[in-house]
């Protein structure tokens, strides 16, 4: 019908026409609110980390030390040098425990938030989950070197309760012990663990929160025990939140480089190395080669939750 | 013979002070072995508080609750010979059909041959047996309510508790699971206790019906019995709309000085009889349900079957009816 000749319904100017064409040709509004995002994602996202795979298999020259931009898998040859895989073993190893005493920690913090945190309570529980993200990043890791310090707090609270020895007992652990919690790799795991826990916690209170009570009970009035309607209905319904908040707190951990440097025994991370070869050693090839080794490890990682049945309460 | 069910004087209430709410309120009810029992009441009654009460998901503050005889007191859920199928249904969405129905077997450490085989016999037995390899993501609301039913009866209880199972069906496929339920009912011969706010749902399928209000039954009896004879007003417009008549209005029309019932397709239009005016028409499909103000200063509502001449709005009629069909109530409420 046209407008004109619709008393009702005057014809209104440039707008009212936008509108009858979004309407008519709906896919033109479609287009309009996907394109930002696309060319972001495209271009800007997925472009640069092309760029990234694709420096990765360039070289550099031992002489000159300059980039030799010919396709080779010299650098990843590289990778595996003693010294270099020990950065990646140890960036892993420190991401998995991270990730798994997380995981540890958040689960009853998030379950009670899911199932028994009401009202008040609840926001108390957003607001304490929330809360240390809110404050530089900086500031709470330099807070904590001085708590885990030998002068610091910790040090000074075992002593005064008289376990000092047991502190000293757990810094005489060779390899993750050291002259103090600060530069050890207790430390950094602790401050790691810290930092990224509220990214553990958010996702799996969520998933915990889609499990309906009656689908409990339903398991204990099958017969199950308590311990039984955990392992089989509870965890696999968490599992997605689990693995969402496992997938932050792993990588997050592989790409960190403050963490280590600030707190910690001053061997290198993956994240660390990265900064000092594409800076003061030039060496771009390398340090892309690094890169692309916490996205593999997240990829296998997937994988692997995907073949064990992780996703299947999606 | 032990009761399957028998509560005595069993309260439960959530909150305290003013704001608590007596969700059951002295309940004293037994259900025989092997009948099928009805929980009929608005929403809100304390029905699915009393079937929780049964399956150990509430305990009482007041009361004793035995199952066959043994004290529940102390006997948490799991260990209960009694399963429910919930309104919900609560199948589990990570598990495939079959293995939703042998997780009953699968708790108990019941062998996976064993307990494949006898999913696989209930699938059967609630006629879904090709469906075990899908997920509960993949039926109908009609099938996941078969395999709701499959997961409680696995384990072969000796009570099975229904809260509302076919709430949300359609009314062909709540026919049809009806006439299903009852003759699978007959064939196990398990206890059945079924929840239900609908009427004709209770009275069609038990052998008992519990008419609940706030908390309280107001009436236990056969469908017969609760439907002819209402105990109370309650009862009388809840189950069937019966029309109420006071003490006085029933005496006025000739009836005993009481509460009393009066079903609306007892009443007949006739050349001779108590005169009134049609107000409204309600076209039910299988009859018509025709509403008067009677010049004696009341109303009632008239069931006409389907074929008999209608009225129009407006008209006046005369009604009539035996008066046998007045039933008093007994007592206030
Ligand atoms: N966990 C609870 N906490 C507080 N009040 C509750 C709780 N469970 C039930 N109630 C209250 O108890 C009363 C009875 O509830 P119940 O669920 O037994 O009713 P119902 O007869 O099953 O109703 P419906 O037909 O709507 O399912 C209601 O007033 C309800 O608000
Ligand atoms: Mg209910």
């Amino acid at each position: 019908m046209s407008a004109a000749l619709d008393p009702a319904h005057p014809a209104r100017g440039p707008g009212d026409r936008l509108t009858g064409l979004f309407w008519r040709r709906p896919w033109v509004l479609l287009a309009l609110l996907l394109a930002p995002p696309l060319l972001w994602l495209g271009v800007v996202y997925v472009g640069s980390l092309v760029a990234l795979l694709w420096q990765s298999f360039y070289s550099i020259d031992e002489f000159s030390g300059m980039v030799v931009p010919e396709l080779t898998l010299k650098t990843y040859a590289e990778l595996l040098r003693p010294s270099n895989a020990d950065v990646i073993l140890r960036t892993a190893t420190m991401a998995a425990a991270v990730t798994v005493a997380s995981a540890v920690l958040a689960f009853p913090i998030a379950y009670y938030a899911a199932r028994y945190a009401k009202g008040r309570w609840k926001a108390a529980f957003y607001l304490g989950v929330m809360l240390p993200l809110w404050s530089s990043y900086l500031v709470k890791v330099y807070a904590w070197k001085l708590i885990l310090a030998k002068e610091g707090i910790v040090t000074w609270a075992f002593e005064g309760l008289g376990a000092g020895n047991i502190l000293n007992a757990v810094l005489a652990i060779p390899v993750i012990g050291g002259n103090s919690l600060s530069t050890s790799y207790i430390g950094t795991f602790l401050v790691f663990l810290y930092v990224w826990l509220p990214f553990m916690i958010l996702p799996m209170q969520a998933s915990l929160e889609r499990v309906p009570a009656t689908m409990l009970e339903a398991s204990g009035d099958l017969g199950a025990r308590p311990g039984q309607t955990f392992r089989h209905v509870i965890l696999p319904l968490a599992m997605p939140g689990v693995i969402a908040g496992s997938i932050f707190t792993f990588s997050l951990t592989l790409g960190d480089y403050i963490i280590p440097q600030i707190v910690g025994s001053s061997r290198l991370f993956i994240g660390q190395a990265v900064y000092t070869l594409q800076g003061t050693a030039g060496n771009i090839p390398l340090a892309a080669a690094f890169a692309v080794v916490p996205i593999l490890i997240m990829l296998v990682y997937l994988a692997v939750a995907r073949r064990l049945g992780a996703f299947d309460a999606l | 013979m032990t009761a399957a069910v028998d509560f005595t004087h069993v309260s439960r209430q959530f909150g305290s002070g003013a704001a608590a709410v007596r969700a059951v309120d002295d309940v004293s009810l037994t259900i025989a072995e092997g009948e099928f029992f009805a929980m009929l009441g608005p929403s809100g009654s304390g029905k699915t508080t009393c079937l929780r009460l049964i399956s150990g998901f509430e305990s009482p503050n007041a009361g004793t609750i035995r199952i066959f005889g043994q004290d529940m007191g102390s006997v948490p859920p799991n260990r209960r010979h009694v399963n429910t199928v919930f309104q919900d249904y609560a199948l589990f969405p990570h598990m495939t059909v079959r293995d939703n129905v042998a997780y009953g077997l699968m708790v108990r450490g019941v062998d996976r041959r064993t307990r494949m085989a006898r999913a696989e016999e209930m699938l059967a037995l609630v006629h879904l047996p090709e469906f075990g390899g899908r997920k509960p993501g993949q039926l109908s609301g009609g099938q996941r309510q078969r395999v709701a039913l499959a997961r409680a009866l696995v384990n072969e209880p000796r009570v099975l508790l229904l809260d509302e199972p076919l709430g949300a069906l359609d009314l062909k496929l709540r026919e049809a699971m009806q006439d299903e339920l009852k003759s699978l009912q007959k064939r196990l011969g398990i206890t059945f206790v079924f929840v239900t706010h609908d009427q004709g749902e209770a009275l069609s399928m038990a052998d008992r019906v519990a008419v609940f209000s706030r908390g309280k039954i107001v009436q236990t009896g056969s469908p017969a019995e609760v439907y002819e004879r209402p105990a109370t007003r309650f009862v009388a417009d809840f189950v069937g709309s019966s029309n109420v008549l006071s003490p006085e209005q029933s005496a006025r029309l000739g009836g005993p000085a009481r509460w009393t019932s009066l079903r609306p397709e007892a009443i007949r239009l006739a050349a001779e009889g108590a005169p009134g005016t049609v107000t409204a028409l309600r076209y039910l499909g299988a009859g018509t349900r025709v509403s008067v103000a009677l010049e004696a200063g009341l109303d009632l509502g008239v069931l006409l079957p389907a074929g008999a001449p209608v009225p129009a709005p407006g008209d006046a009629v005369r009604l009539t009816w035996e008066r046998s069909a007045m039933h008093a109530m007994e007592g206030e409420a």
